[in-house]
């Protein structure tokens, strides 16, 4: 596992965990909760190896702010949690996205809401993408679908986090996390990354430095706004990421992302063999989404489909990509249950049996 | 010939505060400067400001500074500190932000012993949005949400936080101070210059609770403030030295 050529045998978790230590992160904080324990239990012992520190907090609440502390120091930092978790954390996120500091934050999401359950959940996109705490800001949101893309994802996240000046949520979900797979830890594609000259170290031999997020005067915080929103801008122009699959000759086409889009995958190959041709698109960036690719696939295919593990979140952005010029249907489970593929091609069927022309 | 005896200190920028005639909090950040200038530390600090009166603190103290959120000074602090255990970290906060919203935080950066220091201003009510009963509160008195006074059948005690700190392994030092009148505000000094060799010697965590007051908040006079403060503050919450660690004391 410490050689980086080498393919091996890990659980999402530990596979985000230790490509989080390739990825220089030396600094954990966190809060235990399932089904992503295994982050904080691999990197407890970790990350001492490695001249790291572990540490466990009284809470998400704390976790979060111990991870702004040590983000605001200048350090590559994460943290980990499934949903109640991440719910706690919103106030601190909102706070470090104010300030404007990298740091990736791991949810691997369970069954809601309330406490729900601890099987696989997709149902945190809206709070994911459409901000979550309070005020006009972004997380950049990565939806692994497999645990070899978890891996590479989170090595990218912690630089894209450091490029932008803004926390990275990788949104996996409890299968993720939970599925063993062989893995490669390859170096992420290399990114000019800009100068920490704004951290916290003690002010020797520079101005001191301030990192705060009040704004009394109203002009003042539009103007810090409008610059936030020219940064998200600039995300939408720069890092959007999307799988297109089978998508050329397709007359039907599913929307999905994370393991959604994995069982429709299985579906879609079943489906080709029964003479439905059927194409797959697969936002990998959820904030930025794909709204161009989906918009392209209306060209030829009058109807999607989008597959969720919540009751239908991604499809709002689906329907704004598409804007009415296809029909969209939805299929999707919760509180843990995951859709079978059989279950995707009886949806598929039936709304393709439906038949005549849109 | 004319020599000059007395000059602000340096970590203090020149500027005129936003707090009230009377305020303590002027005083002690006085102090705390004085303090950081004493130990020749500005250039290896790093403070925390919170949500109340004292998050301008970052105003007047010419140092690396973060603002945190309501109650979250200790964890970003201790954030900071784990990346950076050679430099010297604090976080000043007031009673509603430390003994109320972030107890939880205080009361875990206080175990784990974190190599920190904390200056509590506790002026017994939120002074910031106008003087609402705070945790420290004391029994009888009037404030903006208390107005025929904090009843304990209604609102329970106030807490004494440097008693409860004092109990827990991981404080290596805790003190009570005022600053109502000159001889409190010497002892003040003393404390928190003590507060943060103890974090430089590495003892582990420690804190000085500042029973500061607050004319506006009370609706009092400066005058009648600083006699409330040695009157009724002081019998509710004793001033000393409340935990020494071995190698702590002095």
């Amino acid at each position: 596992m410490r050689k980086t050529e080498e393919k091996v045998l890990l659980t999402g978790n530990e596979a985000i965990a230790e490509a989080a230590i390739k990825a220089g992160c030396r600094y954990f904080f966190g809060y235990p909760i399932t089904p992503q324990s295994e982050i904080p239990e691999y990197l407890s012992s970790r990350l001492p190896e490695v001249g790291g520190v572990y540490l466990q907090a009284e809470s998400e609440v704390a976790a979060i702010n111990m991870v702004m502390g040590a983000a605001g120091a200048g350090a590559r930092v994460m943290t980990s949690s499934s949903s109640p978790g991440i719910s706690l954390m919103q106030e601190g996120i909102s706070y470090i996205a104010a300030a404007e500091l990298p740091c990736l934050i791991v949810n691997i999401m369970r069954g809601g809401p309330g406490l729900g359950g601890i099987q696989p959940s997709q149902s945190d996109y809206f709070q994911a993408t459409k901000g979550g705490g309070h005020g006009d800001y972004h997380l950049l949101v990565l939806a692994p679908s497999t645990v070899q893309e978890a891996v590479d994802l989170t090595m990218m996240g912690f630089d894209l986090a450091d490029k932008y000046r803004n926390p990275v949520m990788i949104l996996g979900d409890g299968y993720i996390g939970q599925m063993m797979e062989p893995v490669r830890f390859k170096a992420s594609e290399y990114m000019e990354l800009p100068s920490k000259d704004w951290a916290i170290t003690g002010a020797k031999g520079r101005q001191r430095n301030i990192i705060k997020t009040l704004s009394l005067n109203p002009q003042e915080l539009e103007e810090h706004n409008l610059h936030l929103q020219r940064k998200y801008n600039e995300m939408v122009r720069r890092e959007k990421r999307v799988e297109i699959y089978e998508t050329d000759d397709a007359e039907f086409i599913i929307a999905a992302f994370g393991i959604a889009a994995r069982v429709a995958k299985t579906a879609i190959k079943i489906l080709r063999e029964k003479g439905i041709r059927v194409g797959l698109i697969r936002p990998i960036t959820l904030f930025p989404f794909p709204y161009e690719a989906v918009s392209d696939a209306t060209k030829n295919v009058k109807r999607f489909l989008v597959v969720e593990l919540n009751m239908g979140q991604m499809i709002e952005d689906i329907k704004l990509a598409i804007c009415g010029k296809s029909d969209v249907y939805f299929y999707g489970r919760m509180g843990g249950m995951v859709p079978s593929y059989e279950e995707i091609i009886r949806e598929v069927e039936k709304i393709y049996n439906k038949g005549g022309e849109h | 010939m004319i020599v000059k005896t007395f000059q602000p200190p340096k970590s203090l920028i020149a500027r005129k505060t936003h707090y009230c005639a009377g305020c303590g909090h002027g005083i002690t950040q006085r102090l705390l400067a004085e303090v950081i200038d004493e130990l020749g530390i500005v250039e290896r600090v790093a403070g925390v400001s919170p949500v109340g009166c004292a998050v301008f603190l970052y105003n007047y103290l010419d140092c690396d500074m973060y603002e945190a959120a309501h109650g979250r000074a200790p964890a970003v602090i201790t954030g900071f500190k784990r990346v950076h255990p050679d430099k010297i970290a604090f976080t000043y906060q007031g009673d509603g932000d430390l003994a109320s919203i972030g107890m939880a935080e205080i009361v875990h950066a206080a175990a784990r012993g974190e190599k920190i220091t904390v200056i509590f201003i506790n002026n017994a009510v939120y002074g910031m949005t106008g003087g609402q009963m705070a945790p420290t509160t004391l029994i009888g008195q009037r404030t903006s949400t208390s107005p025929s006074g904090r009843s304990p059948e209604k609102a329970g005690y106030p807490i004494r936080v440097s008693e409860l700190l004092s109990t827990l392994e991981g404080a290596a030092y805790i003190a009570r101070v005022a600053v109502n009148n000159p001889k409190n505000v010497i002892m003040a000094k003393r404390a928190i210059k003590r507060a943060f060799e103890v974090q430089m010697e590495g003892l582990g965590f420690s804190m000085v609770e500042v029973l500061s007051q607050c004319p506006t908040g009370w609706r009092m006079s400066p005058l009648e403030a600083v006699r409330f403060v040695e009157e009724k503050m002081i019998p509710y919450y004793p001033l000393g030295e409340l935990k020494k660690t071995e190698g702590a004391e002095r």
